[in-house]
């Protein structure tokens, strides 16, 4: 499958009228058909294989899957962070900046000024381990500055201060005093509201956040989470949110897409994926959700295990694990390749129409997040 | 930080008098003493000495008094800086070594110095550079390295010196300049011939240091911090100088306390072949002759700058990774 994304707006007029996670005028990111390779010992192994999505304007794009299907990759690609062994071998990533032209970060050279200039200043990036993720030999306040004077054409003192401000919104009591303490000094969730503080602080019009909350403590996952969406709300940022808690999706996300194996298998809008999940992937995962578990009182869980990218099935890669696989049509040829089903709600699956028949419609997802919008953990 | 160097510096003084012991003890060890060590030299010489002679020299060396008031004598004596008698050379001690001293640490800081030039930017090059012919090159020359001896390193120098350049380049004075004042042109004099074991040493603990410095560098590339730098939007050398390697060169820091220790012991025979008038082959003669208060001092005084040493670099890597000074 090759088409491009405005092929597919182009055949698909509803789909930009209802957003959805492909590709309209109202997009701040694109990627279309992206592959990313690892020369590894056993061959080279797509981890990313013809992902095509597109970020709305000010909204959260979630990725959600199980580890390993490459959602980590296809952030790092956008900021064109893939180190060696892997690298990009094709596919289009685009930002359309308000006001300005469009830039292919694909096309741009690995050293090149525009690049770095993306990166942390337009778009931002928070990774998953917030104990490592900060250099600990250095202050937060000297890393968090230098991210400023990076971007910006300012002063140190007006740096520092617009550092001690953001730490400040990212509710770290005593700002002025934590600013030059180390990150050892801090608990988990200290640390990641300073990385936080470090991506936003120059603004950038979309923040890829992987896996953010992962590492830490439920509670403080939650207050987390709320500060991230309250400060998206308040700065008007787009935000690509990587993450394998569809509880988390249905809570903060717009729009989703699921990721197995390396490939989109559904996406749309929430309500289209979580309400009306079509991929049997999706369903799967949904009822394996605790809150759905515990109602039916049993613990399914998606049988068998992720196959490793060596080992990847013929056809659909999900067959080996699908409950409505058909011998002789999934498990052969090509995977399957992803349905438009109607404003903006895709599924790459071959059997959609039998497998909503068999499944009917998935209850409601429960909303487990408390709120925490600007709730303190302390260190 | 301040407190932090009271601290250490206070640590040092049990440590110093625990080391001034074991060198008394050294220098006890041999059967015998002084006394009976110069009269089996005044025997050797066909002499002979009276019993008066005897005991005035036994009363001059205090040697009837108990042990440990003959230690606080011999630790008082090395504060106001007289480290006892050396009996083979007949000169007191402290002239004996004081040049050598100076000379040893010249020699050590310079090798020192000319490691750091050379392993800093080839161990940082070929992790950066992993795999590349850059980075085979220089395993194939750190390997070489690790596996010639110094003492063979040392005897190539000279002997490509003096097949390609007609010099022979032993000691570190022309022989004018040996038992000459210092003077302008000693130092320069110096300075022509330190190159030497300069180069012996510092090229022998390059590779090694080479091999860490990459090692350690591949361990922090690796770390979420510096894809946190990259993704910030920093130059990729940039982000190499300022976060990884601050962290991988602590090796190197720790490098100024061992350099010493390694100088005095593992090198003194590059010093016998190089014939330096460093510590290195003074300290093996007075073993051999069994000079015991000029090998318990020698030990002193280098076990006293290795402690230094250790000091020195305990302090600079508190001053680069704040999570040895908060603990
Ligand atoms: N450095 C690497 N070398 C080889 N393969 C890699 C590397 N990094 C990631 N991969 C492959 O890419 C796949 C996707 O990884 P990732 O994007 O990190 O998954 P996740 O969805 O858990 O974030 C993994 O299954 C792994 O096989
Ligand atoms: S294509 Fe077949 S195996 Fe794949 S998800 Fe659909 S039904 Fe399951
Ligand atoms: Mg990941």
């Amino acid at each position: 499958m090759n088409r491009t994304a405005d092929e597919i707006t182009a055949r698909n007029p509803d789909a930009a009228a209802s957003g959805g996670a492909r590709a309209d005028d109202d997009s701040v990111l694109t990627v279309e058909n992206l592959e990313v390779r690892f020369d590894t010992e056993e061959g080279e192994l797509s981890a990313v294989d013809d992902v095509s999505f597109a970020m709305r304007r000010g909204r959260i794009l979630a990725i959600v899957g199980e580890s390993g299907c490459g959602k980590s990759v296809t952030s790092y690609a956008i900021l064109r962070l893939i180190q060696k062994p892997g690298r990009i071998t094709g596919g289009t990533i685009t930002f359309r900046p308000r006001g300005r032209p469009p830039v292919a970060i694909t096309d741009l050279a690995e050293n090149a000024e525009a690049l770095r200039r993306l990166r942390g200043g337009d778009i931002s990036m928070i990774f998953q381990e917030p104990m490592t993720a900060l250099s600990p030999v250095h202050t937060v306040g000297n890393q968090i500055v230098e991210a400023i004077l990076l971007h910006q054409d300012v002063s140190q003192a007006d740096a520092r201060a617009r550092t001690v401000e953001m730490l400040g919104k990212v509710g770290i009591p005593a700002p002025e005093r934590r600013i030059d303490q180390y990150p050892f000094e801090m608990s988990g969730g200290m640390r990641q509201r300073v990385v936080i503080a470090m991506a936003l602080v120059c603004n950038p019009e979309i923040l890829i956040a992987d896996e953010p909350t992962t590492a830490l403590d439920v509670t403080i996952q939650a207050q987390v989470m709320g500060l991230m969406k309250s400060l998206q709300r308040d700065l008007d940022t787009s935000v690509l949110l990587i993450t394998h808690d569809l509880g988390v999706v249905a809570q903060l996300a717009d729009d989703v897409c699921v990721m197995y194996l390396g490939r989109i298998v559904e996406q749309g809008t929430v309500r289209q994926v979580i309400h009306t999940p079509r991929h049997p992937y999706t369903i799967a995962l949904l009822k394996s959700l605790p809150s759905l578990a515990l109602k039916k009182a049993r613990l399914p869980s998606i049988a068998g295990s992720v196959p490793a990218l060596s080992a990847r099935p013929p056809g659909c890669p999900f067959h080996p694990r699908c409950p409505h696989a058909r011998h002789g049509v999934c498990d052969v040829g090509n995977p399957p390749p992803s349905e438009h089903l109607g404003a903006g709600h895709y599924a790459a699956c071959l059997r959609v129409e039998e497998v909503a028949r068999s499944e009917g419609r998935m209850p409601d997802v429960e909303c487990r997040m408390p709120n925490a919008g600007t709730a303190k953990d302390n260190s | 930080m301040t407190r932090f160097i009271i601290w250490r510096l206070a640590l040092m003084i049990p440590t110093l008098l625990l080391i001034s012991i074991i060198s008394f003890v050294v220098i006890q060890l041999p059967p015998g003493d002084i006394v009976t060590s110069t009269l089996d030299e005044l025997l050797a010489d066909g002499m002979e000495a009276s019993e008066e002679q005897i005991a005035a020299l036994r009363a001059m060396y205090h040697l009837d008094a108990p042990m440990p008031v003959r230690y606080l004598r011999w630790l008082g004596g090395m504060l106001r800086g007289d480290f006892g008698y050396s009996v083979q050379h007949q000169q007191p001690v402290s002239e004996l070594i004081g040049e050598r001293i100076a000379l040893t640490v010249v020699v050590a800081l310079s090798s020192l110095l000319l490691t750091w030039a050379l392993a800093l930017p080839t161990g940082i090059l070929t992790a950066v550079k992993q795999y590349s012919p850059l980075d085979y090159a220089a395993t194939v020359l750190a390997m070489l390295g690790m596996a010639v001896p110094n003492f063979m390193l040392a005897l190539l120098v000279m002997w490509g010196a003096f097949t390609w350049f007609g010099v022979s380049i032993g000691g570190l004075f022309s022989p004018a300049y040996v038992d000459a004042p210092w003077s302008v042109a000693r130092v320069l004099d110096l300075l022509k011939h330190l190159w030497v074991p300069m180069v012996v040493l510092g090229v022998g603990g390059t590779a090694g240091m080479v091999r860490i410095m990459r090692a350690n560098l591949l361990d922090e590339l690796r770390k979420p911090y510096v894809t946190t730098a990259r993704a910030k939007g920093m130059r990729y050398w940039r982000v190499v100088l300022k976060y990884p390697v601050r962290i991988a060169v602590n090796p190197f820091i720790s490098g100024i306390g061992v350099v010493l220790p390694m100088l005095f012991s593992g090198d003194a025979i590059v010093g016998v072949v190089l014939g330096l008038p460093t510590t290195g082959p003074l300290l093996l003669d007075a073993l051999m002759n069994q000079d015991m208060y000029l090998a318990g001092s020698f030990i002193m005084i280098l076990s006293a700058l290795s402690v230094l040493g250790v000091l020195i670099s305990d302090v600079a890597l508190a001053m680069l990774d704040p999570r040895i000074r908060y603990d």
